[in-house]
């Protein structure tokens, strides 16, 4: 294929994913903006004015980049993860499979995907974040990389895991019993300062705790971790997850028989 | 003229040890009509798999045209028209779209996706449908879907699996026109089916698949031609007797006013009509018991032909 004809493929692709997600909008942008607005008054305004400053603001400050990155993540995942599984049940997948489309087309499709979404939700909880609280940027070019990297980084976790998914169930699995504990225990709620020094080290070994210290320092200025180790990691994760999705869809592991 | 598509001693083995094609070999010439026969399991869609690259093969050699899906999978790949066995369209899209689509992905153009969508739902009648999402089409209509998807980029070669499954009759008789119309225009097609008389009705060329291997390759005729034997049903006027014998002829009396009688390679329909009018037995009308490409495809894939 010429690169205009995987140009072309691409936007197919990935005009098919916008409106997947655009027509069940109730589904895929309206939760999370109720999700986080619940978060808001119930973190930030009813618990949050009785805990205090943290890392030196206000804590509803303190939780609003968290919380955006929170959104960001699981909307980049489960967009990939429910719609490449969802083709691949119906077996529509195969409509891509048989044609000349190469495969880092493909994957690049449904990741940026998952990208728009996550940044789509972004918008919309930073619009809601600021009826709660003020929002100033302090190096929007760190906001804006690592909210892509971050959106592309959980956008190919959310592919691996569909390739993977046999049923429904596998796809709410990784979600509920991965993705979740490692957010809430990634430093959205509190500073790495307040735990003991081993439960901070552990905490180094989740990706999640760069991603969200990244972002807040784009944000706030404050950062619990260096910001160039920060992005060392989701580079490094990014790059993995990557090759290891091409690998998948290279040797036609649970995708051709 | 380099064949449409040429398959060198193809091999499949499953992990679970079931080896599903043991070094099948067989050539389809371009403008051919080909029919792929076999039974439920033989080997059929699994070749086709490979053809696609829903399936990957163990070893063998298998070229669309003049591209080798070793060398240049893409380029077989854009020579091919799929139609499965299996509806496997996105549901809650619309035929448009989903015939848009899949010309995306062959890298067309937008405008003439949209050209090509509206040519192709408009021969196959489902112009009216095209907002329509997939699932809330009949069988037949989803039939004609994955045509339409199928031709969408012009392939040089389309293969359909079971197209006609489950679809009534006028509808059958309507994709046939359509299909030799096709064939008529340069488009190479090779068919599988379970319908006798569809092969019967198309195809020039056949190929029967038994266990993994291809049992017969050649034309429908010469293979028609092979034919042992027919078996003729007789509808008779009057009631018949107990007892029916026609010199030199198998019969089975099988009602009051029924009789089969078997008609060898060698012996005239002529010769019974004697015998029964000899036993004045007058006879309404005749026909043929089944469709004599399935008597042969029986006795092929039972090893008895």
């Amino acid at each position: 294929m010429s690169l205009r004809e995987q140009y072309i493929a691409l936007m197919t692709i990935l005009r098919k994913e916008i409106k997947r997600y655009l027509r069940i909008w109730t589904q895929t942008l309206l939760p999370s903006a109720i999700t986080m607005s619940l978060y808001f008054v119930i973190f930030g305004s009813l618990i949050g004015s009785r805990i205090g400053d943290m890392g030196g603001f206000t804590y509803m400050q303190f939780v609003v980049p968290g919380l955006i990155m929170m959104a960001i993540v699981t909307n980049s995942y489960s967009n990939v993860v429910s719609s490449f599984f969802g083709s691949k049940f119906n077996h529509s997948v195969e409509e891509l499979l048989v044609s000349p489309t190469p495969n880092y087309v493909i994957l690049l499709g449904y990741v940026i995907g998952g990208v728009t979404r996550g940044l789509l939700v972004a918008i919309i909880v930073t619009i809601v974040s600021l009826f709660f609280t003020q929002l100033h940027m302090h190096n929007f070019f760190v906001v804006v990389i690592i909210v892509l990297m971050t959106s592309i980084l959980f956008a190919l976790a959310g592919f691996i895991n569909a390739v993977y998914a046999n049923n429904f169930d596998d796809i709410s699995i990784i979600p509920t019993f991965v993705l979740t504990p490692l957010i809430y225990l990634g430093g959205v709620f509190y500073s790495m300062d307040l735990l003991p020094e081993f439960w901070a080290n552990v905490s180094k070994l989740n990706p999640l705790v760069y991603v969200v210290n990244a972002f807040r320092y784009g944000v706030l200025g404050v950062s619990d971790v260096s910001l160039g180790f920060a992005f060392g990691m989701i580079t490094f994760f990014t790059a993995l997850a990557w090759f290891y999705s091409m690998h998948l869809l290279n040797s036609g592991k649970r995708l051709r028989q | 003229m380099i064949p449409a598509l040429t398959i060198e001693n193809l091999t499949k083995d499953y992990g679970s040890g079931l080896q599903a094609l043991k070094g099948i070999s067989l050539e389809v010439q371009q403008g051919d009509f080909f029919a792929l026969l076999g039974p439920n399991g033989a080997g059929k869609s699994t070749t086709i798999g490979i053809i696609c690259s829903l399936v990957s093969k163990t070893s063998g050699r298998v070229a669309v045209y003049d591209y080798d899906i070793d060398v240049d999978f893409a380029g077989a790949k854009k020579n091919i028209g799929i139609v499965p066995q299996e509806f496997n369209f996105n549901m809650f899209e619309t035929a448009f779209d989903i015939v848009v689509n899949q010309a995306g992905y062959y890298g067309m153009h937008r405008d003439l996706a949209m050209q090509r969508a509206e040519k192709y739902l408009r021969e196959l009648g489902l112009w009216d449908k095209r907002d329509v999402p997939s699932r809330m089409m009949s069988g037949g209509m989803k039939r004609r879907l994955l045509i339409a998807r199928a031709l969408v980029h012009q392939p040089r070669l389309l293969i359909l699996d079971e197209p006609t499954a489950g679809v009534d009759i006028e509808m059958r008789r309507s994709m046939w026109d359509f299909l030799k119309k096709l064939n008529s225009e340069g488009t190479t097609i090779i068919l599988t089916t379970h319908y006798l008389e569809e092969a019967e009705a198309l195809c020039r060329n056949i190929a029967i698949i038994n266990h993994g291997k291809i049992v017969e390759h050649t034309s429908i005729r010469d293979l028609l031609r092979r034919l042992h034997r027919e078996v003729f049903i007789f509808d008779a006027v009057d009631a018949l007797p107990e007892s029916v014998v026609v010199d030199g002829f198998s019969v089975r009396r099988v009602d009051d006013n029924t009789l089969e009688i078997e008609v060898e390679k060698g012996q005239h329909i002529n010769e019974v009509f004697a015998g029964l009018n000899q036993a004045n037995i007058r006879i309404s009308s005749m026909r043929n018991r089944a469709n004599r490409l399935e008597e042969m495809f029986v006795n092929l894939v039972e090893g008895a032909a």
